[in-house]
């Protein structure tokens, strides 16, 4: 009866908060390498590095404890949370490794499970499982290092938006609330099957598509949330106003929120972003759902108005909820404005 | 005043077990919550704002926050016997004591002594306040509260005195007791598991 301990709290809801890591990266000491082109200075997803003219190496590393009672799912969404930040930056994946933590006592099938539904991620996005690194550990973790490529000159960068651009996201918010609802064995089997469709989804289809689209940014949204990873993008040099009729959410995810299954994740967000949004009275659920830590959360991008029009079509035909969720504009007061 | 020590627990879990007590509880009650961090504290302020809750907290330490509730509101639901509290070291006066008597012997050895040491407890019960909420008797704890028991005057008194007094049907047939009960009333298994799992407390002698 291991499993029903297997899940205590995890996904990128137990990430650290952003401005407890912001403090500690500005201290550390820089090497300058003209070859790194993206490193973690800009807060971007994964690591690019120029290997010649044509082609440069995407590096990102993602693992987590249990946010789902079965293994094989755990293993599913570790591994299609850990491609996304490939995928973020407009790369190919190649290789993967496993990074495991797993209590020695527990049965070996269910890592069986978890490296299964993670290796059937990884060839489904065209990579290859290369090795791995295993530490017997109180508690379960689980995720993958992975290597991709990309053409340096074809980068898709977080913070190169523009005012006018309007905002797409590719997957439903409130991953981060289901879960947690659902490890107290209060969520809706509607809502909890939604949100590990959506979990279990590689943006790698999304990504292809923005391919043929000229992307101003673009950033998955994970532990930080939909409005500290917005936050990110705007930069400091731009302003943004959420639709937040537009933002796809997964349902039951505002009530449960009205019901206080939140996380101390998204307090953290809240406590990072929450003085520059004007929030024009919108629901406290819906609150909770903007700075919701999502799990293998969905990619959002910044485009011209015409370009997203038409790349919003094909993003819809992938078959998750998603929208045109906002709009760039110039530095305002309040660095996120949300409008109904 | 309700006292929740939720030191060790992840949010959500003090935001919604002290959901579940704000909900209960009466207008002006007091809810004092402890947790091991200071986001567990923001979110039960914010729990406090949605709930309409005078909020106020303390750091008394790096690992211990006390926050208070007062209730403003009169709750959502009728409290049903107190079974949404959830801290056990709190659990307020009222859930009661449910006491078993499984056998006529009080402990293993000698059952002369015990059969003695079994009369004084019940009569010792007559004695302790609060009383206990009931007394069970099964197998061969159905002899006790029954005719020929050296207890009857005394298990009389607790009755009198409100005590409920139950003895499993089942028991009274097998050993020939059912027209002997010579106190309280007979009850079937789904009483005595109702009766056990609703006691705040349950004691064995």
């Amino acid at each position: 009866m291991e499993e029903i301990k297997f899940c205590t709290g995890g996904g990128c809801t137990a990430k650290l908060g952003a401005g407890a890591l912001k403090r500690v990266l500005e201290r550390l000491p820089k090497r300058e390498d003209p070859d790194l082109l993206v490193g973690y200075n800009g807060s971007d997803d994964a690591a690019v590095y120029k290997l010649t003219e044509d082609l440069a190496m995407v590096q990102t590393l993602d693992f987590f404890p249990p946010m789902v009672e079965d293994p094989y799912t755990f293993g599913k969404i570790a591994a299609a949370n850990s491609l996304s930040d490939i995928y973020a930056m407009g790369g190919e994946v190649k290789t993967a490794l496993n990074i495991v933590c797993f209590p020695e006592s527990w049965d070996l099938n269910i890592l069986g499970q978890i490296l299964l539904g993670g290796s059937e991620k990884v060839h489904e996005a065209g990579g290859v499982i290369a090795g791995g690194h295993s530490i017997a550990d109180t508690g379960v973790k689980y995720g993958l290092s992975v290597t991709g490529t990309i053409d340096p000159k074809k980068i898709l960068k977080n913070n190169q938006c523009e005012a006018g651009d309007m905002l797409i996201l590719t997957k439903p918010l409130g991953t981060g609330i289901a879960c947690t609802a659902d490890r107290m064995k209060e969520a809706p089997k509607a809502t909890m099957d939604e949100a590990i469709l959506s979990m279990t989804t590689l943006n790698k289809y999304s990504s292809e598509i923005f391919s043929k689209y000229d992307i101003h940014g673009c950033t998955d949204i994970t532990g930080f949330g939909l409005l500290v990873h917005l936050s990110e993008m705007l930069n400091d040099r731009f302003s943004a106003d959420i639709f937040i009729d537009s933002v796809p959410i997964i349902d039951g995810a505002e009530a449960l929120a009205e019901e206080f299954f939140i996380t101390a994740a998204g307090q953290r967000n809240r406590n990072f972003i929450g003085d520059r949004v004007e929030f024009n009275g919108i629901s406290f659920g819906l609150e909770e759902v903007l700075f919701d830590a999502q799990t293998s959360g969905g990619l959002l991008v910044s485009l011209k108005k015409e370009e997203a029009l038409k790349a919003i079509e094909e993003i819809k035909a992938l078959g998750l909820k998603c929208g045109i969720i906002g709009e760039i504009t110039e530095l305002k007061d309040k660095l996120i404005t949300i409008k109904r | 005043m309700i006292k929740l020590d939720e030191r060790g627990h992840q949010c959500p879990i003090p935001v919604i077990n002290t959901k579940k007590v704000i909900d209960t509880a009466p207008k002006g009650e007091q809810i004092l919550v402890i947790t091991d961090n200071e986001i567990a504290v923001q979110n039960l302020n914010k729990l406090a704002n949605q709930k309409g809750c005078t909020f106020s907290f303390e750091k008394k330490a790096n690992d211990h926050f006390e926050s208070l509730f007062t209730v403003n509101s009169d709750p959502v639901a009728a409290p049903e016997e107190n079974d949404v509290i959830v801290c056990e070291d709190c659990a307020p006066a009222g859930n009661g004591t449910a006491v078993v008597i499984a056998s006529p012997y009080m402990g293993h050895g000698d059952d002369d002594l015990g059969r003695l040491l079994l009369k004084g407890f019940i009569f010792a019960l007559t004695q302790v306040t609060p009383l206990p909420k009931n007394i069970i008797f099964y197998n061969g704890g159905a002899q006790v509260s029954s005719e020929g028991s050296p207890s009857i005057e005394d298990l009389k008194n607790l009755e009198a005195a409100g005590v409920k007094i139950i003895t499993c049907g089942t028991c009274l047939n097998h050993y020939g007791l059912t027209d002997k009960l010579a106190v309280g009333e007979i009850a079937n298994m789904y009483d005595i598991v109702e009766t056990i799992s609703k006691a705040g407390k349950v004691i064995r002698p």
